[in-house]
């Protein structure tokens, strides 16, 4: 069991986490590995706080996993990150998409505004991407998920051929160059050490 | 042989296709929706989403009645809508094999309640399996139709969240369908009037008996021995949390969990010290190992919502991972509205018209939410209606305050409809508004009765709202745009001003359905007075900038130009688009 690699992507719904725990499994599956993944449909995905859980290796029994128990935390949304940073394991990773978006009672002034999320969560070790920017560098604001995904792929070592196959069949056709291009610049970003581990 | 990763769902649909079902029949409802719309895409299958999970079910009787196999789907609140045609379906048995898949919601992530289905095989006397990942969903739901052929009874297969959206790796395999008998005319089994019935009803207890026998040594139950200090009863997804969190102890994995095979369970108990039940909702198995006179041990476990391997580990005493510090007094993200959605202006113009609503099932319960807060009550589907009306005969609402039930318009097919006729029949004074958006949208955009769009797009008809109300004796029908605020606050004065039964049909299409969007606004922050008025429409695109004064994010704003109606300062005004990349 301790191989079992446990990565939860974290978001708000309608950001695409789903398509991209997907890909992520199948990219896992594809190598070799025995893999589940569990997501949560309905109510959550209108707008609310959702995450899906993706595990792999050699057997996998829960698809669901435990505070303290995850070694990649990949977030789309920085208050997302800090709802979930005690899933995350004393030396797990967690990658945060640079972008904040305000949930309802922020908005309406039922709720304080946040502050210092992003110094809570660079002080636990967070690397963080601008991955909106890049997916509209890359074509498609949609492939934000994808770019995250990029960034993931480099510490994950799997090989990059597995993920662009999956990848370009995965996603809609017409977005098949926009998504590749989206997840080169999330990997590059990562390369060039801007998200280390 | 390579496998395919395949949701719970997508599984069991996978197990019917090989089963070689013909006829599939549900109503969408989270977590079991995909099942049925994976089974559609199929090929050599009928598949239709029924108004309701009755007519589903009996749908699908009737195909077996006439030697076909076919698999009803629902979510856990949907089989109490079946549950009239699931108990008198006992009796009868089957023609071809009835497979009904039910998905529960333990943690209740997207229903009203937490009921455990399990209750409704022992209640009816139907078998009851349940895998405990999606390999299992194909292969259980499968053997489920030879075991509802061999032993002529409907069989219920049972999902929870974790399995129906948990994804795993599955061997697919091919189709076969079995050489269909022909109908045969047989009143004791098919006419359950009492004195046939009183036959069934023994023979019943017959064929249960078989299957409790059939328990004993089929592989969907299995016995694991490790070691021999704990053993654990358990079935379904929380036999996959069993074997994560406690890899070594020894299982009884219970693929079939009605009826009990008495023999195995005794002999399990007997080769361990401790027994223990571990389950999700409620204590069935616990209850049922009691009856056979084993007393299970007691663990600390949640008596409501989901288990995990986690809370598992802590029931046992073993040792809590290392944790980082939990980031305390973050704000809430509950769900909320789109941008753009139709029922907004409707939930802002009822909050102003201090209406006490009575509400349904749908994204439009978010109404009930701030800051719109316009929404008073949600029990089951359809109860809108019969609720406005016994709210209105007790005066419950205080003289002042009209009562208003709100439905969508699948619910209103689904089960508004009764309620609606109850309310002419008996001459009630409540106000209905049908929110009309033109698809099932908050299990993510099904077909259904009102607009006509069928599950395999065979070609079907609008049911009119409006000239059916009418039908139905109600002399006030009103039909407008809800995006025009203006009409809508007029509509409602006049529907709530009627003497009797008043209708008004919001129509407009849900926001995710519109693709091509009007230029998004900005606020001009000089006009902006920041009183707060576009805030409380609870949009996701505006929120309250500095100075308390309105900002509108222009990647989320689709320009629907509501808030734009409320502004009394002119403040909110056009702009360009925010990351202008064309198509993509």
């Amino acid at each position: 069991m301790s191989d079992v690699v446990t990565v939860m992507l974290a978001g708000v719904g309608g950001q695409g986490t789903i398509l991209a725990a997907d890909v992520l499994a199948k990219v896992a599956a594809a190598a070799g590995l025995d893999v589940k993944l569990s997501e949560v449909h309905g109510m959550a995905q209108r707008g609310g706080s959702v995450d899906t859980v993706v595990r792999f290796g050699e057997r996998v029994y829960s698809p669901v996993t435990d505070p303290g128990m995850v070694d990649h935390l990949v977030s789309f949304e920085v208050i997302e990150a800090a709802r979930r940073i005690h899933y995350v394991k004393p030396e797990g990773r967690l990658l945060v998409n640079s972008r904040t978006v305000q949930p309802m009672p922020v908005l309406i002034g039922d709720s304080p505004t946040p502050f210092g999320m992003e110094a809570v969560l660079a002080d636990e070790g967070a690397v963080f991407i601008d991955a909106d920017e890049l997916a509209c560098e890359a074509g498609s604001p949609k492939s934000a998920n994808i770019v995250l995904m990029g960034a993931l792929s480099f510490g994950l070592g799997f090989d990059e051929t597995l993920w662009r196959e999956v990848i370009s069949a995965r996603v809609p056709p017409k977005t098949v160059e926009a998504n590749l291009r989206a997840f080169e610049l999330g990997r590059q970003a990562c390369e060039r050490g801007e998200c280390e581990l | 042989m390579s496998r395919t990763l395949l949701s719970g769902n997508e599984a069991v649909a996978q197990g019917a296709w090989a089963a070689g079902a013909s006829v599939g029949a549900g109503y969408p409802g989270t977590p079991s929706t995909e099942a049925l719309e994976s089974f559609a895409r199929k090929t050599g299958v009928y598949a239709e989403w029924a108004p309701n999970e009755k007519v589903a079910l009996e749908v699908v009787s009737g195909a077996s009645f006439g030697g076909a196999r076919a698999i009803a789907t629902m979510k856990h609140v949907g089989l109490n809508v079946a549950a009239d045609p699931l108990f008198t379906l006992a009796y009868t048995g089957v023609g071809g094999g009835i497979v009904i898949f039910v998905a529960d919601d333990p943690g209740m992530h997207s229903s009203q309640n937490e009921q455990d289905s399990r209750n409704y095989a022992a209640f009816a006397r139907v078998p009851l399996l349940e895998p405990s990942d999606s390999q299992e969903a194909l292969y259980f739901t499968k053997r489920a139709f030879e075991i509802s052929e061999e032993f002529d009874i409907p069989v219920l297969v049972r999902s929870t969240v974790r399995l129906s959206h948990a994804k795993g790796l599955v061997e697919t395999g091919e189709r076969r369908v079995p050489e269909r008998d022909e109908y045969q005319k047989d009143l004791g089994k098919w006419v359950m009037m009492p004195a046939m019935a009183r036959c069934r009803r023994a023979d019943l207890d017959r064929r249960v008996a078989d299957l409790a026998a059939f328990g004993e040594t089929t592989d969907l139950n299995s016995v694991e021995i490790r070691d021999r200090s704990v053993g654990i009863v358990c079935g379904g997804v929380v036999y996959e949390y069993v074997r994560e969190a406690l890899p070594e102890v020894s299982v009884l994995k219970l693929g079939m969990t009605f009826p009990l095979p008495p023999a195995l369970v005794r002999s399990f108990a007997e080769q361990v010290d401790t027994v223990y039940t571990i389950e999700e909702a409620d204590p069935y198995l616990d209850r049922q190992l009691r009856q056979l006179g084993i007393e299970p041990g007691t663990l600390d476990l949640p008596a409501a919502g989901e288990l995990s391997p986690g809370a598992i580990r802590r029931a046992f005493g073993m040792a809590e991972p290392e944790l980082r510090e939990p980031e305390e007094g973050l704000p809430a993200r509950p769900p909320m509205m789109c941008p753009g959605c139709p029922h907004r202006p409707v939930f802002a113009t009822l909050r102003k018209l201090h209406a006490v609503v009575t509400g349904d099932i749908g994204c439009y319960t978010l109404g009930a939410l701030p800051p719109l807060s316009a929404m008073d009550s949600c029990v089951c589907m359809g109860a809108s209606l019969g609720m406005a009306h016994g709210m209105s005969l007790v005066g419950g609402a205080g003289e002042k305050r009209p009562v208003v039930g709100v439905i969508g318009d699948s619910t209103f097919a689904h089960s508004g409809v009764t309620g609606l006729m109850d309310m002419v029949y008996n001459g009630g004074n409540a106000t209905v508004v049908i929110l009309d958006n033109r698809i099932t949208a908050m299990t993510g955009h099904q077909g259904n009765p009102i607009n006509g769009v069928t599950l395999q797009n065979r070609t079907s008809r609008e049911l009119e709202l409006e000239p059916l109300v009418r039908a139905l004796g109600v002399e006030h029908v009103r039909t407008v745009d809800p995006h025009e605020m203006a009409s809508v606050e007029e509509a409602l004065r006049e529907a709530i001003d009627f003497d009797g039964v008043s209708v008004l049909i919001t129509r407009a299409p849900c926001a995710l359905l519109v693709r091509e969007h009007p230029t998004p606004y900005a606020v001009d922050v000089d006009a902006c007075t920041a009183c707060g008025v576009c805030i409380r429409l609870g949009c996701p695109a505006i929120s309250k900038a500095d100075l308390s004064k309105a900002d509108i994010d222009v990647s989320l704003c689709v320009g629907c130009g509501q808030c734009v109606q409320v502004c009394r300062y002119g403040a909110i005004v056009h702009t360009g688009p925010a990351c202008d990349l064309g198509d993509v």
